[in-house]
């Protein structure tokens, strides 16, 4: 939780500059009872994903009758599961998953871009264009994070949808007509991650160097150039943090996409179809592996190769309303 | 006819991405319009200008999004299920008396108990013991890996593991036959079979949130400060004292952070059960409950009452992790 202890809370960071104290725990502790119960642990953790990925491999037939286990003594391989999950009808479902593929990648790129961008503008003025009540402002953001969303679900909805917002049977405020696209979905996920995100980049954005922005005045740059050509390079790595941590919490997300985005494949991303079919063909096994691990795939490599940051993300703020 | 298909689902998937790039154009054409007509305001007018361009957008959503919906959902709860006359507390009254919320709410206290606990405690396991492997970072990755995943993916791959089949059949699912394996003639239907069940769905939570306690329990052992380790050695402590009385009380706000951290994700987390179960067989949680009674029965009020529950429960939760990272950070 601390900002000082970051740069040390990725998994890479070697213990390289241990002293000898440490090692002298270090060498007390490791008995082999420690190292074999990190490998028992860490197996059991590995195991179910593995038991997905293999059956999504195997061929139907085999996934049927066998438990995936039986695969590494009679190894068969096919990608046709993927074929048809992704691309045939089917299974209670019109056109396969591909649809919902490209809604998940739809939704999640505006839903991280709209984001990162209004509260890197918010987190800038509120650093940097003091004014009277500024920290306030900041604090109250701040702790809206203890607002579930599920609190706001209804009343968006009625806000998005044909009925509006209405008081005692008289309508307060039109509905907006937008339900059945993408936007109150976007919308909505830039919404709630405004206090995450206002708090984390403002953390950084305070620190940057003032005598950057007052040169930059003396120059005769206004806020918008100093934003764009100071802060925003500067706050890269926040700006990357954030942004791989709104980018996984929005592809996985379920509650905002089932409320405001429905169940249909011209909305709906991958969670949402996943969550339907898995109540109605769990006997599929084959198909609903594969289709999970198509869910999964881009957080993975986006999870293994941008780690560092994700961790970077978790430990600045860990509370996500 | 196959190729017909694979051209409605090119051009399908083409005007949804164009459809796209347009929303972020206009959405940075709209800021660069609102950056320009703030530039034009002139003297006195400029500072104040500017500051509405930056923090406006922001502060609108906020509000719009987050601040009157939650004051209307308050309202909500205390009106009948389709908001047209004032009821008072009925619905609270109906959230704690009726039977099937009782279940709810004890097995909302069961998640939030059996989940928080043992992901802290397994994941301080993991920090302390990793450190001292080789190659510890691989293994740090695998236990972490389950926090990209969706709560719905990760409820596929536990239904798979507790799927179960007649014991004379063979087996697919991982559990059962490990259980057969063992001995046990007729295993459980895993799912079915309450109040297992209920404990079997609390694993995938703490399955997804070793890793994050790992990670930051992790972060926080990394930065005691080694002079003191250097001392409580000198004056002789083993292993197993320095950890429980040195360790544990230098990391005990981390702890407490990551335990109710843990606890606010669990306590709104509706995915898991909404993929395993749907809510039946003795599994229902609150969160659930809460989406079941607004969006599948449209009881608003009901939903709404049990929206307002859940905050005030969450409420001491995160009032408290605010305070910590306040006194952390000196945010005044």
């Amino acid at each position: 939780m601390r900002a000082e202890v970051t740069t040390e809370a990725t998994p890479e960071a070697a213990p390289a500059r241990a002293v000898p104290a440490v090692k002298a725990i270090r060498r007390a502790f490791s008995s082999p009872i420690a190292s074999l119960l990190v490998i028992l642990l860490t197996v059991v953790w590995t195991i179910p994903t593995v038991g997905l990925l293999v059956t999504s491999l195997r061929p139907a037939a085999d996934v049927a009758t066998t438990g995936w286990w039986t695969f590494f003594a009679h190894p068969s391989l096919t990608l046709d599961n993927y074929q048809t999950v992704l691309f045939h009808s089917g299974f209670g479902s019109s056109g396969g998953l591909f649809p919902f593929l490209i809604n998940s990648i739809a939704i999640t790129v505006p839903g991280t871009i709209f984001p990162v961008t209004i509260a890197a503008m918010a987190a800038y003025a509120l650093a940097w264009v003091k004014f009277r009540g500024s920290d306030t402002i900041f604090f109250i953001i701040f702790a809206l994070q203890v607002v579930p969303l599920q609190m706001a679900l209804i009343p968006l909805l009625q806000l998005f949808s044909g009925t509006g917002v209405q008081f005692n049977g008289t309508t307060v405020i039109p509905g907006l007509n937008i339900g059945g696209t993408y936007a109150p979905v976007w919308i909505a996920h830039t919404m709630f991650a405004m206090p995450l995100a206002i708090f984390l980049l403002h953390n950084f954005i305070a620190q940057l160097p003032g005598e950057l922005m007052e040169a930059a005045t003396v120059d005769g740059a206004g806020h918008f150039r100093i934003l764009q050509s100071i802060v925003l390079p500067l706050s890269a790595p926040a700006l990357a943090s954030f942004a791989i941590f709104q980018f996984l919490w929005v592809w996985n997300d379920l509650l905002v996409a089932l409320t405001f985005a429905g169940g249909t494949p011209q909305v709906a991303p991958l969670t949402v179809r996943l969550a339907q079919l898995s109540g109605s063909f769990g006997s599929h096994w084959e198909a609903l592996t594969a289709g999970a691990f198509v869910s999964m795939l881009l957080p993975l490599i986006v999870f293994f190769s941008l780690q560092r940051y994700f961790v970077r993300g978790l430990l600045a703020g860990s509370v996500k309303g | 006819m196959t190729h017909l298909y694979a051209d409605s689902l090119l051009t399908d998937s083409l005007t949804k991405f164009a459809d796209v790039v347009a929303a972020v154009l206009i959405f940075f054409a709209v800021l660069l319009i609102i950056f320009f007509a703030a530039g034009r305001a002139a003297g006195r007018l400029a500072r104040p200008a500017t500051i509405v361009a930056f923090l406006g957008p922001a502060i609108l959503l906020l509000l719009v999004g987050l601040v009157l919906p939650a004051l209307r959902t308050i309202v909500l709860s205390v009106e009948n299920d389709d908001s047209t006359s004032f009821i008072g507390a009925k619905n609270f009254q109906w959230a704690f008396t009726s039977d099937t919320i009782h279940q709810v709410l004890a097995n909302t206290l069961l998640w939030i108990i059996v989940a928080p606990v043992l992901a802290t405690l397994l994941g301080l396991a993991m920090a302390v013991l990793v450190d001292r492997l080789r190659n510890q970072s691989v293994y740090k990755s695998l236990i972490f890996m389950p926090m990209a995943i969706s709560f719905v993916g990760a409820s596929i791959i536990w239904k798979f593991v507790y799927d179960a089949r007649d014991p004379s059949l063979p087996q697919i699912g991982l559990l059962t036959q490990i259980a057969l394996w063992l001995g046990v003639k007729h295993p459980p239907n895993w799912i079915l079979d309450f109040p297992l069940n209920n404990f079997l769905l609390v694993v995938i939570m703490i399955w997804v949130q070793t890793g994050f306690a790992m990670v930051v329990l992790s972060a926080a052992i990394k930065a005691i400060p080694t002079d003191i380790l250097e001392a409580v050695r000198i004056d002789g402590a083993q292993a197993g004292q320095t950890f429980f009385y040195v360790t544990v009380p230098m990391i005990r706000n981390t702890l407490i952070v990551v335990l109710t951290t843990v606890m606010i994700t669990t306590l709104k987390v509706f995915d898991i059960v909404r993929t395993m179960t749907g809510g039946n067989f003795g599994t229902q949680v609150l969160a659930n409950e809460m989406y079941s009674q607004s969006f599948v029965q449209f009881n608003n009020g009901r939903g709404a009452a049990l929206a307002v529950i859940l905050f005030v429960a969450v409420l001491p939760l995160v009032g408290y992790n605010i305070v910590q990272l306040r006194r952390d950070r000196g945010i005044r």
